[in-house]
């Protein structure tokens, strides 16, 4: 599993505060917490916090940069957001995320090839997040045809078939799992399949049984990424053993500590 | 149009060990001899570099062997049961790239050697040749753990690699190894689980990992080598796909297991049709050599002078890279 680290989000009340105060200690603390616990990538999401939404992200890219070199995810629906996080950003980097529309797969596409960076696509266009299997499908299919068409590897290609709360639909973790199953079959190789899993618990009690319960279903049809909190050590334990237990890690009775030791 | 080769993408590759201090690390050996490093399944040169031929060690035991047949003593003439002579033979005569110093006279059942007279054969072996050395014990924990400490001590300084440190039985040899500066053996019962569990264990102790070898047990051509063969090749699929606990290069157990086979070392009064012992046993030792090279090998321990040559020209040209 590639483990994205949510952590890093202007939304949560800590990290905005820390935006506005420009404190960078908090920020690369939190980097370096999720990294211990499993992260493998860090999403940094400036969210409502700056008048200036791009000048924090930049100032957030570079604050984590200084603690650690692994992959950013820059995390804003907004193109120039998005542009001033590629920019401050050395090293390695996705974009977090483009929409399935022709129109934005033309925009974001030359833009990750630009800057070397992966990229996650969400299965939304214009008219939406299509209710059913099909419609998601035509939309990652679009995905595939016109990352191939803008040179990016299914290696650097995240679909995202997209979760929305399970309070407000409940056959919506359904469709999810089918997805996750036909997109495997899209490309050969296969590109990486994404959710964001904590958008599914939103509004709900109980909401990290709910992440921890669907991320071991998605693991066991095919999910090879997610964006969650690595710092809920039981969601990550359920991880691992889901992990090991589709046989993609060798069993050892140290199993958990060793997959946070890599 | 051309067919292209099906590449696979591997994202990480076998660990580097190095054994062996020369002169410039303080040490007295003339060379080190440089295990693992591949970056693809072995020998797939089109898909990925096996940057270091896997390497042949001759073993030299610290007593007389029990039961080793006429063919492979031949060889060795009267320098049998004198390990820094034998070693010398083997390095001087048949060109050894490293000595597997086997203390089976420590054996409680078959010399019950000291700690101290060990240590002696250990630093003899030192002075004799000036290959790197593998001082491997006699497989009775209790006393590997009063035996190995006073070898590692003796060697201090050389980079040896020593064994084995089991799942329960480790802390002992790796804090020896450690304090001496020495590599490590892991050593596993045939078990993919345990073999990520030891090496998770020793690196929990402390121990770096890029100084440990796996000996994930070696099973005998005909005599279960294709456990042997599948647990290797898939302990390096996990290497190479980014698992850091299975990462280090793997040491066989190839003259031991070969000669225990009646096909090996039967005599020619017992088995006339079988052809002459003293072609047929170092055949058969190669075979399983070959075969294991082909699971990943990267640390070949080997007796027979014609088997030790004939691997090593294979290895040669499995290596090549064209």
């Amino acid at each position: 599993m590639i483990v994205i680290g949510e952590r890093i989000n202007g939304m949560f009340k800590v990290v905005g505060q820390a935006i506005q105060d420009r404190d960078k200690a908090v920020i690369k603390d939190l980097a370096l917490k999720q990294l211990a616990e499993g992260a493998d990538k860090l999403d940094i999401n400036v969210g409502t916090a700056t008048a200036d939404p791009a000048a924090g992200m930049a100032w957030l890219v570079e604050t984590v940069r200084e603690a650690t070199d692994v992959c950013l995810s820059i995390d804003n629906p907004n193109l120039g957001t998005v542009k001033a996080g590629l920019e401050a950003c050395t090293g390695a980097k996705m974009i977090n995320s483009t929409t399935g529309s022709e129109e934005a797969l033309d925009t974001f596409f030359p833009l990750a090839k630009q800057h070397n960076a992966s990229i996650i696509a969400l299965c939304i266009d214009e008219k939406g997040v299509p209710v059913s299997v099909d419609g998601r499908c035509e939309i990652a299919l679009r995905i595939v045809a016109k990352a191939m068409e803008h040179d990016i590897t299914t290696d650097d290609l995240y679909i995202d078939p997209i979760v929305l709360p399970v309070k407000a639909s409940q056959a919506g973790p359904g469709v999810v799992l089918e997805c996750i199953k036909q997109f495997s079959v899209l490309a050969d190789p296969a590109p990486h399949i994404i959710v964001g899993l904590s958008n599914l618990s939103q509004g709900a009690v109980d909401r990290k049984l709910i992440n921890r319960a669907f991320l071991t279903m998605a693991i066991g049809v095919g999910l090879d990424a997610a964006i969650l909190d690595p710092l809920d050590t039981e969601l990550m334990d359920a991880m691992i053993a889901a992990e090991m237990l589709m046989n993609r890690a060798i069993y050892s009775d140290s199993f958990l500590k060793a997959y946070r030791q890599r | 149009m051309a067919l292209e080769d099906p590449k696979e993408k591997w994202s990480s590759a076998v660990a580097t060990v190095r054994i062996g201090a020369t002169a410039a690390e303080g040490g007295t050996r003339s060379r080190e001899i440089v295990l693992g490093g591949e970056t693809t399944l072995p020998f797939l040169h089109f898909e990925g570099a096996t940057p270091n031929r896997p390497v042949v060690a001759m073993e030299v035991l610290d007593s007389l062997p029990r039961d080793w047949p006429e063919a492979l003593l031949k060889p060795f003439g009267d320098v049998v049961g004198d390990p820094a002579a034998w070693a010398a033979k083997c390095v001087k005569e048949y060109a050894a790239e490293a000595i597997c110093l086997r203390l089976e006279g420590t054996h409680p059942d078959s010399g019950d050697k000291s700690p101290d007279e060990a240590a002696k054969a250990v630093k003899a072996v030192l002075e004799a040749v000036d290959v790197p050395l593998i001082i491997w014990g006699c497989d009775v924990d209790d006393k590997d753990n009063m035996v190995l400490p006073a070898c590692s001590q003796a060697a201090a300084g050389e980079k040896c690699l020593l064994g084995t440190a089991k799942e329960d039985n480790y802390r002992t040899l790796t804090a020896a190894c450690l304090a001496d500066k020495h590599a490590l053996i892991a050593e596993s019962p045939l078990d993919i689980n345990i073999a990520k569990q030891v090496n998770i264990l020793v690196s929990e102790a402390g121990f770096p990992l890029d100084r440990v070898v796996m000996f994930p047990t070696t099973g005998g051509l005909g005599y279960g080598i294709e456990y042997a063969y599948s647990i290797q090749e898939r302990g390096r699929l996990a290497a190479l796909t980014g698992d850091k606990m299975m990462s280090p290069p793997v040491v066989c157990q190839v003259g031991q297991e070969a000669w225990r086979a009646k096909e090996a070392k039967a005599t020619a009064e017992e088995s006339p049709r079988w052809g002459p012992p003293d072609k047929r046993g170092p055949a058969w030792e190669a075979m399983t050599a070959i075969t294991l090279l082909q699971a990943g090998a990267d640390l070949l321990i080997m007796r027979h002078p014609s088997a030790v040559a004939w691997v090593r020209k294979v290895a040669d040209q499995l290596t090549q890279t064209s």
